[in-house]
């Protein structure tokens, strides 16, 4: 048995849990998934400007603190922090190693980046259309496997660093480089795969994503630990958390992240297998703990999935309050009068009223008049200076719009857009780049 | 009698691009059956058919005393290019456990 461990399910997760995690869960594997569809093409953007960026902006934060604590009871990570950039990545952490002093290999994976190898009549999966619809592509980041980290765990590095892998495979790779899973074993690799999609959200399996006073209460909840899982070498496994962390593993909590964007539940495509999450078993497994059998898989796909960045604009927000008498009346007004005086230049421009409607369209229960109602207002433009004007219709309301408008804020941020595309497996070739600062060096 | 859907299940929402992944498990695997004859992905696109615009399909996961609801088109056109507040939808589970049902 081996215990893998998740300290990040997305880029801005908390830092502290990853460290509990790795201090006090007898961990040999600790993996932290911090690279949205999105934030990749941003990393893109930052290498354009610096070719030393491109990697993940927290990663000298998140590893200053936990480096100290893997190698000093051996626990081994593995993270896609690498974004656009692993070598880069890569140079970053051996410099904290140089000054910390901490004798350190880690090893880069890079090859996900296929921007150069696109065809503008590549079929986008989502619309139907082709890459040439998109003149302004940002990045194209192949979904790697967990093949694809093999070579950097048989390095011995500390430290494994990706760009775009697939979320479940950075915790698949360790159970198969263990264990000597043959990658066409598929129940074997399904197993592994469940479990990597169970941890890969950190949080959401302990509790985040969950709590509900009174019907799913979580307790200690501001201590939420974060998930590891205790795998055998047959597959089977048992979610669980470190000691005295808040937080519940149970079934409900399993349920609810086993079956999480999953679009079909007899075909979970990943680069490594299509999983079965039909056959799953879970039964309770002691106190706080959650045990899993019973994946069956099918070959994996021929081809792997490409996910896409490109320029979709820039979009401007504002946002102002009403309260007290009449205060939703004085809202819509708000609400009437920016459309007005924006409709005439954004073909694209949304109009929310937040307390009432802004997240179901309506209120779906009878409710009695809300006491406060901030008016939010977004419109998307090709240029920056036009969404700017936005935000600054919602700042005129201050002495243009009804009565006791409080709290103006407004927002600008540039828009990454995100389509897919599949590539021939075989038109992607990972490399592997170790570095690594030796005991010698880190005690200089 | 009507019940309202939160009385017998929990929902977790995802999204893929501009697909909303709404999964329903019974509070109580007895309740199960009923989930199954009542939720269907009619009753979903009739609930949420303001947010919804495409097809909704439904698979069952009785190993899971679970529903899963693939929503199409109900994302504002992708997550990634949404205008909405809450562009991945997350919000949405708890729009479906408002849904009313003849229990």
């Amino acid at each position: 048995m081996i215990r893998i461990g998740s300290g990040a399910g997305f880029a801005g997760d908390r830092l502290e849990p990853a460290v509990i995690l790795a201090e006090r869960a007898g961990l040999a594997y600790l993996g932290l998934e911090c690279l949205a569809e999105r934030t990749i093409a941003l990393a893109q953007l930052r290498k354009l400007k610096d070719p030393n960026e491109g990697y993940d902006p927290l990663l000298a934060r998140r590893m200053e603190r936990l480096l100290p604590v893997a190698k000093k009871n051996g626990v081994r990570l593995l993270s896609n922090m690498g974004a656009a950039n692993p070598v880069a990545g890569a140079a970053a952490l051996l410099e904290i190693a140089r000054r910390r002093k901490i004798p350190l290999k880690v090893a880069a994976v890079t090859g996900d980046d296929v921007l150069q190898l696109l065809e503008p009549n590549d079929r986008i999966l989502e619309t139907g259309g082709r890459v040439a619809d998109y003149p302004w592509l940002v990045s194209a980041n192949a979904y790697l496997g967990a093949e694809a980290l093999l070579p950097a765990l048989a390095s011995g590095a500390d430290v494994v660093l990706t760009g775009r892998v697939a979320d479940p495979s950075l915790f698949l790779a360790p159970a198969m480089h263990e264990f000597g899973w043959d990658p066409a074993d598929w129940d074997r690799i399904a197993a592994g795969t469940v479990m990597g999609h169970l941890l890969e959200c950190g949080g959401q399996v302990t509790g985040g994503y969950y709590a509900d006073p009174g019907v799913k209460d979580v307790p200690r909840f501001a201590e939420l630990g974060f998930p590891f899982a205790e795998i055998e070498p047959d597959g089977r496994f048992v979610i669980a958390k470190p000691e005295d962390t808040g937080g519940v593993v149970n079934l409900m909590s399993v349920k609810e992240q086993l079956l999480y964007e999953v679009t079909d539940p007899r075909g979970y495509a990943t680069p490594d297998v299509l999983a079965d999450f039909t056959t799953v078993q879970i039964r309770p497994a002691g106190t706080e703990r959650v045990a899993v059998s019973g994946a069956t898989g099918r070959p994996r796909p021929q081809q792997l999935k490409v996910s896409i960045g490109y320029h979709a604009g820039w979009v401007g927000e504002g946002e102002i309050s009403y309260g007290g008498p009449n205060a939703r009346a004085r809202a819509e007004l708000a609400a009437e009068t920016l459309r007005a005086r924006l409709a005439p230049e954004f073909a694209e421009l949304r109009v929310d009223l937040i307390g009432l409607s802004s997240l179901h369209g309506r209120p779906l229960h009878a409710v009695g008049e809300p006491y406060e109602i901030r008016v939010r207002v977004a419109g998307r433009a090709g240029i920056r200076e036009k969404a700017e004007r936005v935000g600054e219709e919602v700042e005129a309301l201050w002495t243009n719009g009804p009565g006791g408008g409080g709290g103006a804020r407004k927002y600008l941020r540039e828009q990454i857009g995100v389509v897919s595309t599949l590539i021939e497996r075989s038109r992607v070739r990972p490399e592997l780049h170790v570095t690594e600062v030796r005991g010698e060096e880190a005690t200089v | 009698m009507k019940k309202r859907l939160y009385e017998l299940a929990h929902c977790r929402a995802g999204d893929k691009g501009n697909t909303s992944l709404l999964s329903v498990f019974a509070l109580r695997d007895a309740d199960y059956p009923l989930l199954v004859a009542r939720v269907t992905a009619q009753a979903v696109k009739a609930q949420l058919g303001h947010i919804v615009r495409g097809t909704v399909t439904r698979h069952e996961v009785p190993n899971l005393c679970a529903l899963q609801f693939v929503c199409e088109d109900a994302l504002g056109g992708g997550v990634t290019t949404s205008l909405a507040m809450d562009a991945h939808g997350k919000s949405l589970s708890y729009a479906l456990l408002e849904m009313e049902i003849e229990s």
